[in-house]
Order: structure tokens, then C-alpha cells, then sequence
């Protein structure tokens, strides 16, 4: 069952105090990395629902980040209508129709075959936007004006400005965090959790395992498509490279290394590989070296992930380690 | 007919030329305790598999008070109020017990989930959970997890999930295999004090449980019924002492 441990919990809120400070002291370029962090850390969690929670590995979740990047796009350069008040939803929206179609097809294997059906329909995706002239082809969009929100004819938000879309961006990951956080100690997120760890035991009990595995999927997706409309608001270009396999598996590396069903981790895990990612390439052109070194080190001597780590490390230094054989892991 | 709970008409199950449950017709009637019997391989769990919906019959029909459940899975099978113990543990190991049997009564909830209410806010599941550790036994366990018990008390937490939704019908399947004697007796226990209440179809090695607690037989041999009836005339049966002393001498 999930469950924050009070240490990491104190951690957390550290950490949420610094970047909502981070703002008044850091560089410029570092306010817009770390909003392309917090973007991909949202991204991240929703990927963990997947992995971490639901025991459904999906390798083409980077289908639902970017159908809403390019719901973005079409807002813009085609409707010329710039409202966030409209283009969240929809994105949003999309996403999910997405996962819920890709989902009910997809949820039906299991194992390896679920791996492979969640990839081929992102690659599907890849292609047919890669192939459509309207669709920007391989080129994908520029576009000069940047969503805001506004309520008639005031702009409330201005999401072209920086520092707001970096608040906007930090109140939707502690958002996304709370919202997940919650919906695992329901009974929905209990059942589904039910259903990671034994899946022919919850059918037996009369759970309708499929429904709950598709609930979940179309949750994950929304999730993402909101890290999509982040993403393509923060840098303004998208191109059909963000739902291709890389991007799939660039996620989930985050979640890995940054310690599956967790939550937080995936985060953390979303900061270091961009970080490191940020760090070395200036340095090196293999630098993707290093990072697979960094990868497989994190694997091998951390199985549990950044998270995992600080779980552990705080475990051995707090006052009162409650007895193991009470605890929930 | 309506103290036939559950019946089979010709229900059969094969696995490429294997016939596992081969022609089986079978009535149970409500409240009483069934014991399959039937040597290893004789087709037993397979039979409590078709009947819970795990696998789906080969031919032939099943039906539960005059409901046809011949091709319903087994969570609507579940949902119909017969309940199942499997004969390998089959637990959320890293769940703490109350989890395991709130989880289990949870699937019982009218309704929709609700996704932001807590789980644990459900009053009435919570004491549907408490009460089936109890009926089990396991009380004093809440809130250790399932895999720090012994290989004994998993097997009657295995006892208490199925409980816990409430079944009108169980299907358990060697509920005693691995059990020392004293949780044998404890076990036994709380199978008679099950019959009470409800209908037991149950497979069982252990033949001191089987006479202790069943009303009647049902001997399977090869997928076939060879017998069935009270257990004195299983007992006098011919047939049944040929096939399944004959089927013992064998090892």
C-alpha cells in the first residue's frame, strides 16, 4: 500500500519550499529548465500510476504528452486561439480519449505483448503525425504567440512570461502529486494497487480487473497530456519526436532511477536525468555514454531507485523505525 | 427444485487431448457440505476452476439458483455470491491482513468507486474485513503483513478473503493442505461452523476432515464421476473402492 513515511514527507516539503523560492535567486535559464523538470516530473508520476501502481508497463506513454503538445499547437497556429481557459481542457481531453482508446485495446495482453501493443500505437501516432502536411510533418510547429489565461478580455496569466509559467507549472506537479497521493488511498486506487501485486486473485475476489486497468490507464494519460500542454507552452515548438519511443523510454528510465511506486521519485528521477543530461552534453559528444553508465550504476547499486534511497537512508536515522513487521512497504 | 443451489449438466474440460472434467453432472444441494475426492490428476481442482468461472467448460453447462453461469468470469461468478479458496496460497503478500480481507469486502461495494474518499473511511467494510479475520482467526494478525505469517495462518487468511465477500457458495480447495494438526483442528473448526450458513463444496486429502465435516461425496477418477452419495454408501461403493484404493496402490 502506498504510503509516505514522515521523514520523506518532511523532505518533500523542503524541497516544494525551495522551488517555489527557486524563482527570486536563479538564473533565467535555469527558471526554464526547471520548469521543463517539473513538467517531465508530472509526466513522470503518471507513467508511475502506470508502472509503479498498476503493474501495467506501457511503453508508449509519450503518445499522450505529445497528442496534447500538438492540441497546443493546432490551437495556435490554426485556430488562433491562444485562451489556456480552452486549450488545457481539450488537451487534456484528448489525451484521455487517446488512452482510452489505445488503453482498451492494449489492456486486453499482458506482460511482454503489453509492452509491445502500447509501442506500436505511439509509433502509429509518431508516424501519422510525422506524415501529415497539416500536421506540420516532420517539422512539426513553431508558433510565436504562447498561451495565456484570460477571462474575457484580461489576461489573468501570461504564460509567454517565465516566472509565471514556472508557478503555473509548480502548482500543477504539487497538484498532480496531491491528486495521486489521494486517489491511492481510495478504494479505487487500493483495488488497483490490488491488482499490481495479484491479478487473478482481485478477478477471483470479483473485481472487474479490466475496468480498473483502463480507468487507470486514462487517468495516466490525462496526466500526461497536462505535462504535454507544459512542454509545448514552455518551449513553443513541437515536433512528432515528442511521442516517438525515445521519449517513451526516456520516461521511464526517470521513473526507474528514480524509484517506481514511489510518487516522488519519478520526479527526482525527472531532475537528475535532465540535470545530468543538461551538465554533460556541453562536455562531451558521447555524453549518452556516461548517462547509460549513470543509468546502469543507479540500477545495479540502487534497485530502489533515488526514492528508495532516501527511504532508506532515513529509516536508519529516524527516532523511532516502527517495528517491520507493522509497517506497509 | 429450489434447494439446488448449484448443478452441472455434462460439463467437460479438456486441455488438447487431456479430458480433465470429462461428462460431469453433478447437483448440489443448498447447505450441504460436498467433498470431492478423486486421486491426484483426477480432474478435482479443475472441476472447482469451472465452477468459479477461473477456466471456461469445454461443453456442458453450469448453473447457480436458476442462473446459467456456464460462461461468466470468474469476478461475475464472484459477484454472484460464490466464493472461492485456492489451493496454492493465493494472497497480496505485501498487504498487512486487515488489507488482504478489506480488499476483498471493498469488491462488494454498491456502487461506483469513489476516487478521493479514503478507503479506510468505509465503515462498513471495515467491519465486513474485522469479521472475516475473525471467523478466521486472525484477529491478533490485523496489521501484520501477509507474507511475515506462517505458511498456516496465510492459509486461513486465504480462508478470510473469501469470506469477506460474503459468499453464499464456497468452493475451497484443500483448505487444509499444509496445516499442522492444531491448525488442522482449528480449520475444521470453522468449516462446520461454516456449514451452518452456507453451502461447502471442498476437496480435501485429509480424510478424518472429510468425514468430519462433509455430508456428501462425489468420487472423481480420470475427469469422470464414478460416484456419489452419503458417505456410507460412497463408503460401500465397489466401484469407488477398486478405483481409488487400486489408483493408491499404484504409488
Amino acid at each position: 500500500m502506498y504510503r509516505i513515511s514522515r521523514p520523506s514527507l518532511v523532505i518533500l516539503l523542503v524541497m516544494a519550499i525551495g522551488l517555489a523560492l527557486y524563482p527570486f535567486v536563479g538564473e533565467s535559464y535555469y527558471i526554464r529548465l526547471m520548469t521543463k523538470i517539473m513538467a517531465l516530473g508530472i509526466f513522470a508520476m503518471s507513467l508511475d500510476l502506470l508502472i509503479g501502481f498498476t503493474g501495467l508497463i506501457s511503453l508508449g506513454h509519450a503518445a499522450f504528452f505529445g497528442v496534447a503538445s500538438y492540441v497546443v499547437a493546432w490551437y495556435i497556429v490554426k485556430a488562433g486561439v491562444t485562451n489556456a481557459l480552452f486549450m488545457l481542457p481539450t488537451a487534456v481531453a484528448v489525451s484521455g480519449l487517446c488512452a482510452l482508446v489505445i488503453g482498451w485495446l492494449s489492456i486486453r495482453t499482458s506482460g511482454i505483448y503489453f509492452i509491445m501493443i502500447t509501442l506500436a500505437f505511439a509509433q502509429m501516432l509518431h508516424a501519422f503525425f510525422k506524415d501529415q502536411s497539416y500536421w506540420g510533418g516532420t517539422d512539426g510547429f513553431n508558433f510565436y504567440t504562447k498561451p495565456n489565461l484570460a477571462i474575457g478580455d484580461t489576461v489573468l496569466l501570461d504564460l509567454g512570461n517565465k516566472v509565471t509559467l514556472y508557478y503555473v507549472t509548480f502548482a500543477l506537479m504539487v497538484a498532480t502529486f496531491v491528486f495521486l497521493a489521494v486517489l491511492l488511498h481510495s478504494p479505487f486506487g487500493r483495488a488497483i494497487q490490488g491488482v499490481k501485486v495479484n491479478e487473478g486473485r482481485m478477478r477471483a475476489m470479483g473485481y472487474n480487473v479490466r475496468n480498473l486497468k483502463l480507468m487507470s490507464f486514462v487517468i495516466a494519460g490525462m496526466l500526461a497530456g497536462v505535462a504535454g500542454f507544459i512542454e509545448a507552452t514552455r518551449t513553443a515548438y513541437v515536433n512528432p519526436e515528442m511521442m516517438s519511443w525515445h521519449a517513451s523510454g526516456n520516461v521511464m528510465v526517470m521513473v526507474i532511477l528514480g524509484g517506481m511506486g514511489t510518487l516522488y521519485g519519478p520526479i527526482l528521477g525527472a531532475l537528475a536525468l535532465t540535470l545530468l543530461g543538461d551538465n554533460i552534453s556541453s562536455l562531451w559528444d558521447h555524453w549518452l555514454l556516461i548517462m547509460g553508465a549513470f543509468v546502469i550504476a543507479v540500477v545495479m547499486f540502487l534497485p530502489e531507485g533515488i526514492a528508495g534511497l532516501i527511504e532508506g537512508v532515513t529509516q536508519k536515522f529516524g527516532k523511532k523505525p516502527p517495528p517491520k513487521e507493522e509497517t506497509e512497504p | 427444485m429450489s434447494d439446488i443451489i448449484l448443478e452441472t449438466q455434462n460439463l467437460s474440460r479438456h486441455f488438447g487431448a487431456l479430458m480433465a472434467v470429462d461428462d460431469v453432472t453433478l447437483q448440489f444441494e443448498r447447505s450441504l457440505v460436498y467433498a470431492v475426492l478423486g486421486p491426484n490428476g483426477a480432474g478435482k481442482t479443475t472441476l472447482i476452476n469451472l465452477l468459479s468461472g477461473e477456466i471456461m467448460p469445454s461443453g456442458g453447462s453450469i448453473r447457480f439458483k436458476d442462473q446459467d453461469i456456464t460462461n461468466l468470469p470468474a469476478n461475475a461468478v464472484s459477484q454472484l455470491g460464490i466464493g472461492r479458496s485456492f489451493q496454492k496460497t493465493n494472497i497480496f503478500p505485501n498487504f498487512t491482513c486487515f488489507e488482504n480481507c478489506r480488499l476483498a469486502a471493498q469488491s462488494r461495494m454498491k456502487g461506483s468507486f469513489s476516487f478521493f474518499k479514503p478507503a479506510l473511511s468505509y465503515r462498513q467494510i471495515n467491519q465486513q474485513a474485522e469479521r472475516a479475520l475473525e471467523m478466521c482467526g486472525l484477529s491478533m494478525r490485523c496489521h501484520t503483513l501477509a507474507q511475515a505469517m506462517s505458511y498456516g495462518e496465510q492459509r486461513q487468511l486465504e480462508i478470510g478473503m473469501m469470506l469477506a465477500t460474503g459468499p453464499e457458495l464456497l468452493l475451497l480447495d484443500e483448505p487444509l493442505a499444509g496445516m499442522g494438526a492444531d491448525e488442522s483442528l482449528k480449520v475444521i473448526e470453522l468449516l462446520r461452523r461454516l456449514a451452518k450458513e452456507h453451502t461447502l463444496i471442498l476437496i480435501e486429502h485429509d480424510m478424518d476432515a472429510v468425514f468430519a465435516v462433509a455430508d456428501r461425496l462425489a468420487v472423481m477418477v480420470n475427469g469422470r464421476l464414478l460416484e456419489t452419495g452419503t458417505v456410507a454408501e460412497v463408503r460401500a461403493s465397489k466401484a469407488v473402492q477398486e478405483a481409488y484404493l487400486g489408483a493408491e496402490d499404484e504409488h
